[in-house]
């Protein structure tokens, strides 16, 4: 068994719609990933691996801001909102390898005030590998953006399974319930009722717009090292027991798939779960990669906190919010705090599994699940434990 | 609505490669998929191999036209310039009855009436002189 590495840094921007951050793409990436470093105790000539976000930076422009002059490991991972997670798994193998000492994964963008989130593929095609797929046989027919493409999946559930609008309106108003206790979340004083979310326009049916993600200007980072390292800087380290990623198939053309909830997340929870030698069982808080509500549900099913098709019944009646048997994204996720691409969901995990969630805190939380998903359904996985 | 076809300002496929042939042959008012001259396994979208036997033998061969809807969302809000005045519109996924599946629209029937299982068949539609996309219409059950 792989030895276990560690997360030592935690850095975030505030997270903000209008007017903007008034900063550009890089520049908030640079403070979000100057504060990780400096949470983490270390400088940037000490960061010698980077893990950019695929599509919105390149690691010699971070380190040529952030003085890393003994830059040894640089690496993309080409999986959309899935890659921060995924380069969890591949950062904990840098380290333990010896190709870096200590891993940069960054992560943000100008969402709200720049391009939006959901122009991102119309706008370029190559900023996803199944981006020409989409062009030649999707964007003529208006298939043009992810909620669209997604809630595809979500109507065949409810076909298939009997999932009910009320069951993903549960998911949304139990996001925007920890919101309020998140000082830095966009959606804090702005309480969400069922009824509201019921009552809010469709915008690709069955998607309304209270289950869809929030676009956001915002940036996060984390520093990843070993687990020796971690016990030298003296600070509160948080293990990465497992990590691990996995694509659908096929992972470029989402419609022609046998079995279209068998998404990556099919293939790395399993592998996850079984290296770190836990049950899901034994998970206290999961922050899930919530970019669409049925999204959260589909992924709780495929980690096995619940059957394929009971997704619905398990959201509900408070399960998934703090003081319920699994609270998930208690800062509020990607629907209510801020779209920063799931980095923020490592950062809220890091934050819980060392006591300093405040008023959010879960309670003698020791271990935690973090997802990430992107592209077509490219999924990722990291468990953590305090 | 009369469009010239001249002024369509919809995304196009570009015509590229395995990509042209397929909406060639849509121009010519035919729906082919590929199919695995080893195996025999119908493929969509146009790929180089066969992923089930690992044949690089192929061939274009003619498609039913028919097909039943597996799913399809309603799109409220165009979250794309070109399709600000359609909405709302219904992209659909059709499931042939060579088994693959295609990402279409179906022209007569309203969002609001489509069904799982919905029996449609191929309607061509010249939305330029170069290109033709496969539509879908329904079709007697």
């Amino acid at each position: 068994m792989t030895e276990p590495a560690c997360i030592v840094g935690i850095g975030e921007t505030d997270y903000v719609r209008k007017p903007g951050s008034g900063m550009s793409a890089l520049g908030i990436q640079l403070l979000a990933a100057s504060r990780a470093i400096d949470d983490a105790g270390l400088t940037g000539k000490q960061i010698d691996g980077i893990m950019p976000f695929p599509n919105l930076g390149n690691a010699e422009a971070f380190a040529a801001n952030l003085g890393c002059e003994n830059l040894r490991f640089a690496s993309i991972i080409h999986m959309g909102g899935a890659a921060p997670v995924a380069s969890l798994r591949d950062a904990a193998a840098a380290v333990n390898s010896g190709a870096a000492n200590y891993v940069l994964i960054p992560g943000g963008w100008n969402g709200y005030s720049g391009a939006r989130v959901r122009q991102t593929v119309s706008q370029d095609v190559s900023s996803l590998p199944g981006g020409a797929i989409a062009r030649d046989y999707y964007l003529p027919y208006g298939f043009t953006a992810p909620p669209q493409w997604y809630s595809v999946m979500a109507r065949r559930h409810m076909h298939e399974f009997g999932t009910k609008p009320e069951q993903l309106g549960c998911i949304a108003v139990a996001m925007r319930r920890h919101a309020q206790l998140n000082p830095n979340a966009v959606m804090r004083g702005r309480a969400m009722t069922l009824e509201d979310y019921l009552a809010s326009p469709m915008l690709a049916d069955p998607y309304r717009f209270f289950d869809c993600c929030i676009e956001t200007d915002g940036a996060a980072a984390v520093v990843v090292t070993s687990a020796e390292r971690a016990r030298d800087l003296g600070k509160h380290p948080v293990t990465i027991m497992a990590g691990a990623a996995g694509q659908p198939y096929p992972a470029d053309e989402m419609t022609n798939r046998k079995d279209i909830f068998r998404t990556g997340l099919s293939l790395a929870a399993p592998e996850a779960f079984r290296k770190a030698g836990i049950e899901p069982s034994d998970v206290d808080f999961a922050q899930i990669y919530d970019c669409f509500t049925f999204e959260v549900l589909q992924q709780l099913e495929e980690i096995g906190f619940c059957e394929r098709g009971e997704g619905g019944p398990f959201v509900e009646g408070g399960r998934i919010e703090l003081g319920g048997e699994l609270p998930v994204n208690t800062h509020g996720g990607l629907l209510s705090e801020a779209h920063v691409l799931g980095i923020n969901h490592i950062v809220e995990s890091v934050r819980q599994l060392r006591g300093d969630a405040g008023e959010r805190q879960v309670r003698d939380a020791e271990i935690g699940v973090v997802t990430g998903w992107g592209d077509f359904g490219d999924g990722s996985i990291a468990i953590l434990r305090r | 609505m009369s469009e010239d076809s001249r002024d369509y300002e919809h995304p196009l496929p570009e015509l590229e490669g395995l990509t042209r042939e397929f909406y060639d042959f849509c121009k010519q008012g035919t729906l082919h998929f590929q199919r695995c001259s080893s195996c025999r396994t119908w493929r969509h979208v146009p790929r180089e191999m066969c992923a089930e036997c690992g044949s690089w033998d192929w061939a274009w061969v003619a498609s039913t036209g028919r097909g039943r809807i597996f799913s399809w969302t309603v799109v409220a809000r165009a979250l794309h310039p070109a399709f600000q005045d359609d909405t709302p519109y219904a992209p659909v996924i059709v499931e042939m009855d060579e088994g693959v599946r295609l990402l279409t629209q179906v022209t007569d029937v309203a969002p609001e009436a489509l069904e799982i299982d919905m029996p449609v068949e191929v309607a061509f539609e010249a939305v330029t002189p170069e290109i033709t996309l496969p539509r879908f219409r329904r079709a007697a059950s």
